[in-house]
């Protein structure tokens, strides 16, 4: 039988929601699973970290913050010494991504990066497969040479592994080198806006233009009693403060109905809103893969949309 | 100082496509491409970095094919001074480890003081290429960043994180690190720099001694329907889409 480790992500100390789901993607492979559970304090984890299919847990007291990727890489290196596993599954999340390819790298594991599949041929060789090209494509991959595979695998695809009786752990000793990098100051995101609690979101994407634009569309969103929301670059531009972001790096919402004005449906934006109830999309691109992911939609301007709104209204 | 940038060739396909005979390309009828998002902040973030230092050069480097010299033409346009070509026959450039071990070799033999990367590539965004140079090259490494500031030797940047946590971090260079999508407005060139980029001679550094790639593409297929859900078009013109839209918002409030 094949050994798979399970890298868990920990996010402020806590075992971050993405864990069962490599943990799931993991066992549905059918190897003997081990969970690395890499913490300031990882024996407060250990039951969380219990997942049914986890046959050992291994747990690694580190002395600094769970975002140092630096430090991630050298425990991740020391665990998958230890415990000389096959494949290596982790979520593919920025924790993860930044220090995951080049640990590949430096203990020459094959690498697959956002894996929206895993599984295992006839002759129980590990197969993947990617989602490229804005969704459009999936492109099958093989890992031809023998050295142990380390695979991202995409959010939200995998089902969460079940918490059950607890799992055996044990502690891994490892000496870290000093981070290379030095964290000076961590902000959050704060502000009077709380998306995870509208029942309705308007929100507005690239394909607004310009700030001058997002005038008509709070005035409608303020008219109905829904929120506003955006998408990256109409916060990375200053039209909008980034309360408003919906994303992988913003927010994670999921109202009864989401609107999204002018938006093109990155994978980064849908992480934060395709587990909304209804999707309604309006963009001027038949071809715009929000198209993929929506209820409704409509091949039109947004800016004649929201003015016969106000006209309606 | 010596910037060094990467920038690819991506590609965007059409919905409806069609595979190359071997079933591992998607047909070229059906893609478009264009210089990845993320690698032209990248060229700005060098040139401005370049430009507060006083003086310097920004240098291109792009892994691929003849048609790579066409992003690395692009993105000369903005202002950088010279662009390499890493390229050497069969050279996998669909497993990010290899793409990163060339362009690390490429790389280290210019000795910059600094690497950018675009945070992922838009067509098989894989966030890899950046951390795997830095490995290759090794040296210490900050991913999906923004905000670069340097003094003396000293880079701080900002760092994101999910749910719009972001992290100020500082490192020593030599370092990579790699740009996010929309972290600035990359600059347009100007005419004379267009025509720079027009003419400039591009050499083809070969990667030597690369091991086999570990990851292998070995069949594209046309993905099922994104999500599962059944979309209806809504018919008629914006009147009668707002119309929809009210209706529905007041269902749902
Ligand atoms: C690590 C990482 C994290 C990220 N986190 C996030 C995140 O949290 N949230 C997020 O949103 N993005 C995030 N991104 C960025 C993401 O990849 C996309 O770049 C972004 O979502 C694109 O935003 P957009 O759809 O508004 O813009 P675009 O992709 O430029 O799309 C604009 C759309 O508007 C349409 N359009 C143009 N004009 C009109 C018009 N007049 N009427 C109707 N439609 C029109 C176009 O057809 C197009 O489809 C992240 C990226 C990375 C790498």
């Amino acid at each position: 039988m094949s050994r798979c480790l399970v890298l868990a992500e920990v996010i402020d100390g806590a075992l971050a929601a993405v864990t069962a789901e490599a943990v799931g993607a993991a066992v549905a492979l059918g190897d003997e699973v081990v969970l690395a559970v890499a913490a300031a304090d990882p024996d407060a984890l250990v039951a969380a970290a219990s997942f049914t299919g986890v046959t050992e847990i291994v747990t690694v007291a580190v002395g600094g913050s769970d975002r140092d990727h630096d430090l991630a890489k050298q425990i991740a290196a020391a665990v998958i010494a230890d415990v000389a596993p096959d494949v290596v599954v982790a979520p593919f999340t920025i924790r993860s991504t930044s220090f995951g390819p080049a640990l590949a790298h430096s203990l020459d594991l094959a690498l697959v990066a956002d894996a929206v599949a895993l599984q295992r041929d006839e002759d129980g060789a590990l197969t993947a497969i990617r989602s490229i090209y804005a969704g459009r494509v999936h492109a099958e991959v093989t890992f031809p040479t023998d050295r142990p595979v380390l695979a991202l695998v995409r959010p939200s695809v995998w089902v969460p592994a079940d918490v059950g009786s607890p799992v055996a752990s044990r502690s891994l000793a490892v000496d870290v080198e000093p981070s290379k990098v030095r964290a000076l100051d961590l902000v959050r995101p704060s502000g009077d806006v709380d998306l995870t609690r509208a029942d309705v979101i308007f929100s507005i994407g690239r394909g607004v233009g310009s700030q001058e634009n997002i005038a008509a569309f709070a005035d409608v969103a303020e008219r109905l009693g829904v929120a506003l929301a955006a998408s990256r670059p109409v916060v990375d531009a200053g039209w909008l403060p980034a309360v408003h972001q919906v994303g992988q790096t913003g927010v994670t919402v999921k109202p009864r109905l989401y609107v999204a004005f002018g938006i093109s449906g990155a994978l980064h934006h849908l992480a934060g809103m395709q587990n909304s109830k209804t999707i309604l999309a309006v963009n001027t691109d038949g071809d715009a893969p929000i198209f993929g992911y929506a209820d409704l939609g409509a091949v039109a301007d947004v800016h004649e949309v929201v003015e016969q709104l106000q006209s309606l209204i | 100082m010596k910037v060094a940038v990467c920038v690819k060739q991506a590609l965007e396909v059409s919905r409806y496509l069609e595979f190359t005979a071997d079933g591992t390309r998607v047909d070229p009828a059906f893609v478009t491409t264009m210089v990845n998002e993320a690698d032209l902040s990248a060229v700005e973030e060098a040139l401005a970095l370049v430009e507060s230092a006083g003086d310097g050069e920004v240098v291109l480097f792009s892994a691929g094919e003849d048609g790579a010299d066409e992003a690395l033409r692009v993105a000369l346009a903005l202002g950088p001074q010279r662009a390499v070509r890493v390229w050497a026959d069969g050279l996998a450039l669909d497993d990010a480890r290899t793409v990163g071990a060339a362009l690390a070799q490429a790389i280290a033999a210019e000795a910059p003081d600094l690497v950018l990367c675009g945070v992922q590539s838009a067509d098989t965004g894989q966030q890899s290429t950046g951390p795997v140079i830095a490995a290759a090259w090794g040296v210490p490494w900050v991913p999906v960043a923004h905000g670069l500031s340097l003094s003396g030797s000293t880079l701080t940047l900002h760092r994101d994180f999910e749910a719009g946590v972001t992290e100020t971090v500082e490192v020593h260079l030599p370092a990579v690190v790699t740009i996010q999508v929309g972290a600035n407005v990359p600059r347009y060139g100007t005419f004379k720099d267009k025509m720079r980029a027009k003419k400039a001679d591009i050499p083809v550094v070969e990667p030597v001694g690369l091991p086999a790639p570990r990851m292998v593409v070995t069949r594209l297929t046309a993905a099922p329907g994104g999500s599962g859900r059944s979309l209806e078009m809504i018919k008629g013109g914006p009147a009668d889409v707002a119309a929809r839209i009210i209706a529905l918002v007041r269902e749902a409030n």
